[in-house]
């Protein structure tokens, strides 16, 4: 079975984000990126799915600017076999992603396609949902368990009441949830062999798809200032306070 | 400096690893001087212990820029690991790989790449340091076998290594050129660790003194040709000392980011105390003296990778960056105010880890020596 990995390119996790003046972004200019944290859960399956001989081969692809093959490089180090930019420099949407993907998921027809349930940088969970309905394909998101067998997968999904497991059909898409696995770090001669591995560079048109943004940003601002608690001074006092201030009794 | 694509994903995950695996664990090594085996088994599985080592003999072959990059995030994660892994890397590994019969590099080479064997360097003695043609300890051919006496202070690994290099006297008229170099299974007959030293810093780090008494090993065990032992002690000493270079630049580096992420945090006066100018120069003084350092030890590196001379810029970049982040930790504590002083906060302990950069492959004033005497 060939596994398909998208991985995005965002600010590094470790990095404080400042928005930028003119309120329209975050700052990226000298700001260290990386691969989306979700995203390295996904790699990091689908290498166990290989390493378990459940797996023959590993396609990881990402839709963004030339310094994605930068994270894509990161991707074959951890052990993916080869990799495929879709080169675009506008601002990447959830839509216009799932539909590349859609459009490399019909030409390398995999039999499972995983990725990161949110990037870190929109937070947008969306674009899994919306390569399965693109695609007409099953989804299991939020895995934080992933069994494959003859011809489907069991996914148990972390839900807000506790975990669901799900049987889908293959082909399937499946996106990871924090506690999938604990991605490995690259080892240095995986890093060393992972510049002989194949990077292919293609643009959207040429897979037909319009990647043109279809929501505008209004105004990207920092969240407000957490203002100072108040101590009270009896049980009373706090409990009118929860009524008629928080309204949360 | 710029660096590659490669390099830097050489450098990220030192990063990762080290903040991730390193770091959390480091004060209480720092209490308990427990070894860090765990640690060295997951560098050895991600191929930090045999970096230089090319892949035919089970190592990673990168080239030197990755390998101080990757040393550096490893000091900045644990100053006292990154000493072991210098030390293994340096001058465990180099001169076997340089000078080793083939069958050497089965035995011992494969084994130390993968961090699975730690070798140690048994040059100092008690009374010969930097003077190598000092040395006392004897080696005495008998039949195919060479006997061993002497002693070797400040031995990094001298407890921990399955195998060390040891450099003795075999010709006692012939001065430089009488002295060869044996490696020594560490389980031999006679290897004794007759002391471990208790120390300022870097405490995980085992630092013995060895006693040779009547340690026998086949000629086989000759690393070189007999009388070559002085120029294999000094064939990496450029290699060594830009690796300490870059210790020192990872362990300053990690003592200015806590205090720079404290002086963001702490308020004093209704602000944070970075908004006080008298911290906030001196936070931009210590990131700029740590910089100048860094790109004089990627400078020396960048030469050494080229294969050009760099004797003197080695010892630059080790004199710079050593005595450059014995100040900065002195600044990052001052930053942290009495909370510095103590051991709630890394920076005390960076403070004493990276005191022995200044010291050990050569003192400062040795490395004044070579500088002055190539001008």
């Amino acid at each position: 079975m060939k596994v398909l990995v998208a991985v995005k390119r965002v600010v590094d996790y470790n990095v404080k984000v400042r928005v930028k003046a003119d309120g329209m972004g975050v700052e990226t200019a000298n700001v260290k990126m990386s691969m989306n944290p979700f995203d390295e859960i996904a790699v990091e399956e689908a290498v166990r799915l290989k390493e378990a001989g459940k797996a023959t081969e590993i396609v990881v692809v990402s839709v963004g600017p030339t310094q994605a093959q930068e994270t894509l490089r990161t991707a074959l180090a951890m052990g993916a076999d080869r990799a495929i930019l879709v080169q675009t420099d506008v601002e990447t949407q959830s839509l216009g992603v799932a539909k590349a993907l859609k459009a490399l998921a019909e030409k390398e027809q995999p039999g499972l396609v995983i990725l990161g349930k949110q990037a870190i940088d929109d937070d947008a969970n969306q674009t899994g949902q919306m390569l399965a309905a693109l695609l007409g394909w099953a989804q299991g998101t939020f895995a934080s368990k992933v069994v494959p067998a003859e011809g489907t997968i069991a996914v148990t999904r972390e839900i807000d009441g506790g975990l669901e497991t799900v049987e889908l059909k293959l082909p399937a898409v499946v996106t990871t949830d924090l506690r999938l696995n604990e991605p490995r770090y690259a080892s240095l001669p995986n890093i060393m062999k992972a510049k002989k591995k194949p990077l292919e560079t293609v643009d959207a048109a040429s897979l037909g798809v319009d990647l043109t943004p279809r929501l505008k940003t209004l105004k990207v601002a920092e969240p407000p200032k957490r203002a100072g608690g108040v101590k009270v001074g009896s049980v009373q006092e706090l409990v009118a306070k929860l009524k008629t201030e928080a309204r949360v009794i | 400096m710029l660096i590659t694509e490669e390099q830097a994903m050489v450098r990220d995950m030192a990063r990762a690893f080290a903040r991730e695996r390193l770091a959390p664990g480091a004060a209480e090594r720092d209490r308990t001087s427990a070894f860090p085996a765990d640690e060295l088994k997951a560098m050895g599985e991600l191929g930090l212990m045999g970096m230089l080592v090319p892949e035919e003999w089970g190592g990673a072959g990168t080239d030197i820029l990755s390998y101080v990059l990757a040393i550096e995030e490893i000091a900045a994660g644990d100053g006292a690991i990154s000493t072991i892994m210098s030390v293994h890397n340096s001058v465990g590994c180099a001169p076997i790989l340089k000078f080793g019969t083939p069958a050497q590099k089965e035995r011992y080479l494969r084994a130390m790449a993968s961090g699975q064997m730690l070798g140690a360097f048994c040059l100092t003695e008690p009374q010969a340091g930097s003077d190598a043609s000092a040395l006392k300890t004897r080696a005495v051919r008998d039949g195919d076998h060479w006997v061993i006496n002497g002693a070797k202070q400040f031995i990094t690994n001298g407890q921990n290594a399955g195998v060390a290099l040891v450099f003795a006297v075999t010709d006692p008229a012939a001065g430089k050129k009488g002295i060869s170099a044996f490696l020594v299974p560490t389980d031999t007959p006679g290897y004794t660790v007759a002391r471990l030293e208790h120390k300022l810093g870097q405490r995980c780090s085992d630092t013995a003194q060895i006693v040779f008494d009547n340690v026998r090993v086949p000629h086989e065990a000759m690393l070189g040709e007999p009388g070559q032992g002085y120029r294999i002690a000094l064939a990496n000493l450029e290699g060594g000392r830009i690796g300490i270079a870059a210790q020192s630049v990872g362990m300053a580096q990690a003592a200015f980011n806590a205090a720079r992420d404290y002086a963001r945090e702490r308020t004093s006066m209704g602000v944070a105390i970075i908004e006080h100018q008298a911290v906030a120069f001196r936070l931009a003084d210590m990131a700029t003296r740590i910089e100048a350092a860094r790109q004089l030890m990627l400078h020396a590196a960048s030469l050494r990778q080229a294969g050009q001379p760099c004797l003197k810029e080695a010892s630059m970049a080790k004199l710079f960056a050593s005595e450059m982040a014995e100040r900065v930790c002195s600044d990052a504590i001052q930053t942290f105010g009495g909370y510095g002083y103590v051991d709630d906060f890394p920076v005390e302990r960076i403070y004493r880890d990276v005191r022995v950069c200044q010291i050990y492959e050569g003192t400062s004033d040795i490395q004044k020596l070579v500088i002055s005497r190539n001008l």
